[in-house]
């Protein structure tokens, strides 16, 4: 642990505010709570939204994995990891069951999160409405009196267009019958593990300064309409070329000329390596 | 009696600070704050079922009354009551207020760019407003808007193309099926057929009839012209300098007329 510093970087009045914050977020499902994002040694855009939820909510009991992508291995995981560890002296892991605390950038983990984990986005839009209405002040407006006409026409001219909703990721979604929200930039496969979850969820956006939450047992909604239904990404007779998963979100890997899919969650393809028949749900049925 | 679908009592919108005075000046400048009063203390009646007709030349005020009731311009006082609605519609919150002009009322402009958006499809401009009252079936959806596009004889093979590749006419007829898709209690035209040419022009107000007589709704038509005034209007009020000066039956307006003013339009009348 770095001497010179408060633990986990940031002072205590700031950590307040921003675990204030949080409270307010989780109140009010889907909402997004202006926060005042404070400097970090790494730049706005690379996870510090998800980096300061994490660093006020980190204690020294605390067990921490961070992911990219999935990855534990990647630069920004593995930066973010070292800078929470040599400020607070934390545990790090890369098993999603042991950790208390799990920061991610675009991926939920294929394992099941219970009610003793929170899940920390990083988010680089907050606002679902930005595709549509580039005004600050009109997309508030739009959340505070629900008129969302224009993200659904959004996906009515895509059924036009492509005759399908062609939204890949950041797939907007309805909480808790009032906020339409970005889940961040995670996969529409990891959209329904929002939905009456276990764990809490919490996604912040350090250079939009903004925080939001999706507590434990919300309903989550993607939109869709009654005849063009939401639907996740297709990995029929695709497995995956390490473990064999037929499960679990696969990343394509053109090597040379050949075309191979891995599991995007390298901790659990480590594990169905060893054990094939490893569940995602340790929960008994 | 018959039954009274809006009632504007004093209606006034005054642009600049306003001073006491403004009011009483005889035109729409005041002579001492030199604010402009569009719409000087107006108050009128409209009834279920009928089209009442607003003249005047330019700057007389009939849009700034238009649109003060379609909510696009916040008037400086008056009131204004809905058949159904319980208080004076401008003390509405901005929710209730979006309430009326989504399923109660319809606005069909002059310059298409103000009411369509045009980024997106022809179709998708009359979806936003089955979306707005929580269609979530996207055949449903599109029957509706064939439906519409049938109504006001929109060609159904351009339903998918953008504003800006549309005629004049067909730009109207997209305003129209939008204005009536949530079956609304009142349509405002504000010069709906000004800048079309002539053939084009005579076909819409045929549609506007055949529509009013079809589903009964009551309009609010502002026109500088008067022959498209006698086709259409019930009744007819006559504007100059933000004042109502003369009204009553077109016929009885056009025939007979009474305030210099309405005389001098009835005379240069072609």
């Amino acid at each position: 642990m770095i001497k010179g510093y408060n633990f986990a970087f940031i002072d205590e009045y700031a950590k307040r505010e921003i675990r204030r914050k949080i409270l307010k977020a989780v109140s009010i499902p889907g909402y997004q709570v202006p926060f005042g994002s404070r400097e970090l040694p790494i730049a706005r855009g690379w996870g510090t939204g998800g980096l300061q939820i994490t660093l006020s909510l980190i204690g020294k009991e605390d067990i921490l994995k961070v992911i990219d992508q999935g990855c534990d291995e990647s630069v920004n995981a593995v930066n973010i990891k070292r800078f929470v560890k040599a400020t607070t002296g934390v545990s790090i892991t890369t098993d999603t069951l042991k950790a208390t605390i799990i920061q991610t950038r675009h991926r939920i983990p294929e394992e099941e999160l219970t009610e003793t984990q929170i899940l920390v986005f990083q988010v680089p839009y907050p606002e679902p409405l930005r595709l549509v209405e580039p005004q600050e002040s009109e997309t508030r407006r739009m959340h505070a009196e629900a008129d969302y006409a224009k993200i659904w026409v959004y996906l009515y001219e895509n059924i036009v267009r492509w005759g399908e909703i062609t939204i890949g990721a950041r797939y907007p979604v309805l909480v808790n019958g009032r906020y339409i929200m970005d889940p961040s930039p995670i996969p529409r496969y990891d959209v329904p593990k929002l939905n009456y979850a276990r764990t809490l969820y919490l996604f912040g956006a350090g250079r939009e300064k903004r925080i939001y939450a999706v507590p434990p047992f919300t309903e989550i909604k993607p939109l869709e309409f009654e005849d063009h239904k939401f639907r996740i990404e297709d990995f029929t007779d695709k497995c995956c070329a390490l473990c064999g998963s037929k499960d679990t979100f696969l990343d394509e890997i053109i090597d040379g000329d050949k075309r191979i899919f891995t599991c995007s969650d390298t901790s659990f393809c480590k594990k169905r390596r060893k054990n094939p028949n490893i569940p995602k749900s340790s929960r008994k049925k | 009696m018959r039954d009274w679908i809006l009632k504007v009592k004093n209606l006034t919108k005054i642009y600049g600070d306003g001073c006491p005075k403004c009011l009483e000046s005889e035109t729409n400048k005041c002579s001492f704050c030199k604010a402009t009063i569009a719409v000087n203390s107006v108050s009128f009646t409209l009834y279920r079922g009928e089209i009442l007709g607003i003249v005047g030349e330019s700057g007389s005020g009939k849009s700034t009354l238009v649109r003060s009731l379609y909510f696009d311009i916040t008037p400086t006082f008056g009131e204004v009551y809905l058949n159904g609605e319980e208080r004076n519609i401008f003390d509405f919150n901005s929710e209730e207020k979006r309430r009326l002009r989504n399923f109660k009322m319809g606005m069909v402009y002059q310059n298409p760019f103000l009411g369509l958006n045009f980024e997106i499809t022809a179709g998708g401009n009359v979806a936003e407003k089955l979306l707005m009252a929580n269609w979530r079936n996207y055949f449903n959806i599109r029957r509706r808007i064939k439906e519409l596009f049938e109504k006001t004889e929109f060609p159904l093979s351009r339903i998918d193309d953008f504003p800006s590749t549309l005629s004049g006419g067909m730009l109207q007829r997209v305003q129209i099926a939008k204005a009536l898709a949530n079956n609304p209690e009142i349509i405002f035209l504000d010069e709906p057929t000004s800048g079309l040419d002539l053939s084009v022009q005579a076909r819409l107000l045929d549609l506007i009839k055949k529509i009013q007589h079809e589903f009964k709704i009551s309009m609010i038509l502002v026109s500088h012209d008067l022959g498209v005034i006698r086709l259409l209007a019930d009744r007819v009020l006559v504007m100059k300098e933000g004042r109502i000066i003369e009204s009553g039956l077109t016929d009885q307006i056009l025939e007979d007329p009474q305030h210099p003013y309405t005389q001098l339009l009835v005379n240069s009348m072609l």
